[in-house]
C-alpha cells in the first residue's frame, strides 16, 4: 500500500468546487494492462500516487484529440513543478494504426511525458467498457477510417479513484484548477 | 375589464423586472430503482430528454443520479448503483455528449446566458410557463 488513508471523504475536495463533472461517491478506476508507448507495460496502477488524466482517442484524429492533448500540454506547463505529480495517459481506440512507436512520436509532439496505450481490439474494448467510453469506427470520405468516440477525459486521484469527467473543449485553466484540487488532497489510499 | 388589463400589466412588469432567483441551481435527473428490470421486461424507459436546456446563474448544474441496482450509462457517464454525477457549466454553450440511451447517440446540453435584460427575463419566465403546460411535463425520476 503506497499511501496511507488520511480520513477518507473528510479530506476530499468539495465536489461543488470542481470545474469538471464529479462522481459521488467516487469508485476505483478500473486498472488495465496495455502495451505502453514507452516500450513497457502500461498499467494504470503504475501511477498510483499521481493524479492521472486519462483520455481515449486515435492518432489520426483531425480535431478532438489534438485539441485535448494540446490543452493538457498547456495545463501541465501552467502547473509548473506540480506537473511532476500529474500523468497524462492516452489510450487508443484504433489499434490497427496506432502502434506503440506511432503513439510515442505523436504524443511526444504535444508533451514528452504523455504516455499512450495500445493493445488488441478486445483488450481495448474491455478498457473502454470499464470507463463507459464509446467508440464507433466509421468509413472516411477519402478512404481509411475515423472513430466517433467519447471526447471527455477522466481525472483519477492519487488513490486511483475515478473522480471526474472533463468535457471536451474546456480550457487548460479548468484542468489546472481541478488537478490542483486533487493534488491538494491527503486522502489517497484505496487498499 | 380595466381590472384585468391592470392585472396583466402588473404581471408582465413583474415578469420583466423582478430578478430571477433559484433555490437550487441543480437540474436533477434520476434513474429510479427498478429501471433495469423494467427495461428487461420490455418497457421503453427514457429518463433523459435528448436536449437539456440550462440557464447560467439559475439552473446551470446538471445532476444525474443512478438509484437503480445495476450500473447504468447515463448521459456521458457510466454510473454505479448509488452514484451521482454533478456537471457544472460556467459559459453559454452548446455541448454534445455521446449517449447510448438516445437513438441519435447524442445528448445535447444547451447552456443559455443569464436573463439579465427585462425582455430576457420575460422570455425566460414565459418559457418556464410553457414547459409546465399540460402534456409538456419533463420526466423527473420516472419513465415516459
Amino acid at each position: 500500500m503506497p499511501f496511507i488513508a488520511a480520513g477518507g471523504a473528510a479530506t476530499a475536495a468539495d465536489v461543488s468546487t470542481f470545474k469538471a463533472g464529479t462522481f459521488s461517491p467516487p469508485r476505483p478506476a478500473p486498472d488495465f494492462a496495455l502495451r505502453g508507448s514507452d516500450g513497457g507495460e502500461l498499467k494504470l496502477s503504475r501511477y498510483r500516487g499521481k493524479v492521472v488524466v486519462l483520455g481515449f482517442g486515435f492518432t489520426h484524429c483531425p480535431e478532438i484529440c489534438p485539441t485535448t492533448l494540446a490543452t493538457l500540454a498547456d495545463a501541465r506547463r501552467k502547473l509548473g513543478p506540480a506537473a511532476d505529480d500529474v500523468q497524462v495517459v492516452f489510450v487508443t481506440v484504433d489499434p490497427e494504426r496506432d502502434d506503440a512507436a506511432r503513439m510515442r512520436t505523436w504524443l511526444g509532439s504535444f508533451d514528452p511525458t504523455f504516455v499512450g496505450g495500445t493493445g488488441t481490439e478486445a483488450q481495448l474494448a474491455t478498457v473502454r467498457q470499464g470507463y463507459g467510453v464509446t467508440s464507433e469506427k466509421k468509413p472516411a470520405f477519402f478512404g481509411g477510417a475515423w472513430f466517433a468516440h467519447s471526447s471527455f477525459t477522466m481525472l483519477i486521484d492519487r488513490g486511483g479513484r475515478l473522480r471526474a469527467l472533463m468535457p471536451y473543449g474546456r480550457a487548460a485553466d479548468d484542468y489546472v484548477h481541478d488537478v490542483k484540487l486533487l493534488l491538494g488532497e491527503r486522502s489517497v489510499a484505496l487498499e | 375589464m380595466l381590472l384585468f388589463a391592470a392585472s396583466a400589466l402588473c404581471a408582465t412588469a413583474w415578469a420583466a423586472l423582478a430578478p430571477i432567483e433559484s433555490t437550487s441551481r441543480d437540474e436533477i435527473f434520476e434513474i429510479p430503482k427498478g429501471t433495469w428490470a423494467r427495461r428487461m421486461a420490455g418497457d421503453k424507459v427514457e429518463i433523459l430528454p435528448s436536449e437539456i436546456r440550462l440557464t447560467l446563474g439559475v439552473k446551470d448544474v446538471l445532476v444525474l443520479k443512478n438509484s437503480d441496482d445495476v450500473p447504468q450509462m447515463f448521459g456521458p457517464a457510466l454510473m454505479m448503483p448509488g452514484q451521482s454525477f454533478r456537471l457544472p457549466f460556467e459559459t453559454p454553450s452548446v455541448n454534445q455528449f455521446a449517449c447510448t440511451a438516445h437513438a441519435s447517440g447524442q445528448l445535447t446540453v444547451v447552456v443559455e446566458p443569464h436573463p439579465d435584460s427585462p425582455w430576457a427575463r420575460l422570455r425566460w419566465r414565459a418559457n418556464g410557463l410553457l414547459a409546465m403546460a399540460p402534456g409538456r411535463e419533463r420526466a423527473h425520476g420516472q419513465g415516459h
